[in-house]
């Protein structure tokens, strides 16, 4: 009962947000700073994860093929199961903890501190000045950091492949090449990223725009947008690749 | 007390037999009142008596259960957000924690309406602002983030900003809480001639009982879910000894107990 109260409240702050976006003015200075600060609180962890987990994969992946002999496709393995499915879905969770938190917490206290109310008193919608913007660069950011993470992961396990375990450079880079298909594998894992996007950057702005107005409120909102957001990113994951494949 | 002739609607501000609970708890019952117009009245209650909710109420921030509100001609129950935007034009809200925008300087939280509602040019906004902060007694604050000002300052940026739009309405949330003295005084004289030069009705929650004798037309108590109205003359001569002694202990101890009614704010 609760839980079909909750799914009706979001789907009516989802309309909200989707109405703000369209409503003129648009918030451009708004969205462009949003976007900068997630992009640049996430810039770091996306970056050194990305490599980490590229190097891993490069290890295994190479462990694994050197057993058939297929070591020279050691590129195709590494880049098909980043872009497919860890490039999107690392990130999201990635994003979560460090933007999505972030979010939260701001929009909470904001709350708490009555700041959004005192924009209603001046007749200005907080929807649409502080929500809709965050919620969108939220929803933007993703591909591009998605993108960075796999770009960052091919590099790794490049390094360890070839510069570690000797796997030809001219074979891992063809061998990536050949593996991956441009619509089924690099749109499908945009369209991922976009989704998770839309749902990282719902839920952390719904947590904080909803949450009570107090220190512990803002505090709980925080934690929750961190496990619902990982949750509904792995839930989603799987029903994205059992609809459409990717 | 004697306004009984002038309907409703007329009045700037009137609550109609308002019922108001958060979840099971009940803070305003059956509860009646009108505020003059172009007059001073103060929202009289202990901690947790329901004075910021009277505000609340008023700005539509949130909705009773039962009864009507009246604002400026208006009955703000059960309006859509779009039509309270309509009604919060003619509004000024000071928050009791000040509520300015952290992330903004105190200029650009000044600013920044004028641009959303206003078609003035940079130049006109910038006048306007500085003789706004100039009659609330601020100066050389454009440049500082709110959370680098002093509490007495952050109510007079938040004052600035509620009379910024020549508001109709001024509704102020404990001005006077966590303050000492002398800002005390200040404030009060502040608001005092706000309300002299502009004519603006206010409508300040306090629990500050001398301030609220020096500077009130008319005083709505909290007591009991209910509203006891009248000038503070009368509310400090009433017949129930319980009220008469919540004016007058007070006003003896001014100081002793001022320190323990500081109240708990939301954070
Ligand atoms: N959002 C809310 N949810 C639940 N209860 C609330 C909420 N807002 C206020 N209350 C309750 O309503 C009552 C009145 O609160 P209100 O904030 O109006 O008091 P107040 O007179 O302004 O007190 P103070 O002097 O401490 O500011 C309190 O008992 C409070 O617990
Ligand atoms: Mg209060």
């Amino acid at each position: 009962m609760r839980f079909v109260l909750e799914l009706g409240r979001i789907a009516a702050f989802t309309a909200d947000v989707a109405r703000a976006v369209v409503t003129p003015p648009p918030r451009l200075g708004a969205f462009v700073a949003e976007l900068f600060n997630i992009g640049v609180l996430s810039l770091l962890i996306i970056c050194v994860s990305g490599a980490a987990v590229g190097m891993v994969l490069g290890l295994q992946g190479y462990n694994t093929l050197v057993r058939f002999g297929a070591e020279e496709s050691l590129g195709a393995v590494v880049g098909l199961s980043l872009i497919r499915e860890l490039g999107p879905v690392l990130t999201a969770l990635l994003t979560t903890g460090r933007a999505g938190s972030a979010t939260t917490a701001e929009i909470g206290t904001m709350v708490a501190t009555e700041q959004l109310d005192g924009l209603r008193m001046l007749a200005i919608d907080p929807v649409h000045l502080v929500v809709a913007p965050k919620a969108l660069a939220m929803i933007a950011a993703m591909p591009l950091l998605s993108a960075l993470f796999i770009v960052c992961g091919l590099a790794g396990g490049y390094v360890v492949g070839v510069a570690l375990m000797g796997v030809d450079a001219g074979n891992y880079v063809s061998s990536l090449q050949n593996a991956v298909d441009f619509r089924d594998d690099v749109l499908g894992s945009v369209l991922k990223a976009c989704v998770f996007g839309v749902l990282v950057g719902l839920i952390s702005t719904f947590r904080g725009y909803t949450c009570q107005p107090t220190s512990a409120g803002v505090a709980a909102a925080t934690t929750s947008t961190v496990v619902v957001g990982s949750v509904s990113v792995l839930l989603f994951d799987y029903i994205i690749t059992a609809l459409w494949g990717v | 007390m004697s306004r009984g002739a002038v309907p409703l609607q007329e009045t700037p501000v009137a609550f109609e037999r308002v019922t108001m609970h958060f979840g099971t708890r009940p803070v305003l019952v059956d509860f009646s009142c009108e505020f003059p117009g172009n007059r001073i009245s103060v929202v009289l209650g202990g901690s947790g008596a329901g004075k910021t909710t009277i505000l609340r109420l008023i700005g539509g921030l949130i909705q009773p259960q039962h009864g009507r509100i009246w604002v400026a001609g208006t009955n703000v129950v059960g309006l859509s957000e779009r039509q309270l935007y309509e009604v919060r034009r003619k509004l000024g809200m000071m928050f009791q924690g000040g509520a300015l925008l952290n992330s903004l300087t105190v200029y650009e939280n000044l600013a920044f309406p004028l641009r959303e509602h206003t078609r003035l040019s940079e130049r006109e906004i910038a006048d306007r602002v500085h003789a706004t902060l100039a009659a609330v007694g601020l100066r050389g604050v454009d440049h500082l983030l709110p959370g680098e000002l002093s509490g007495g300052m952050v109510k007079r940026a938040a004052l600035a900003r509620a009379i910024l739009r020549d508001p109709q309405i001024l509704l102020c949330d404990e001005p006077f809480s966590g303050l000492d003295p002398i800002s005390v005084k200040r404030i009060e004289a502040l608001l005092r001639r706000i309300n002299q030069e502009r004519g603006i009705t206010m409508i300040v929650s306090s629990h500050h009982i001398p301030s609220t004798m020096r500077m009130a037309h008319h005083v709505v108590l909290l007591w009991d879910h209910k509203a006891i109205q009248g000038t503070p003359q009368e509310l400090a001569a009433s017949p129930d000894p319980q009220i008469a002694d919540f004016f007058n202990e007070e006003v003896h101890e001014e100081g002793v107990r001022e320190p323990q009614h500081t109240p708990v704010q939301r954070w």
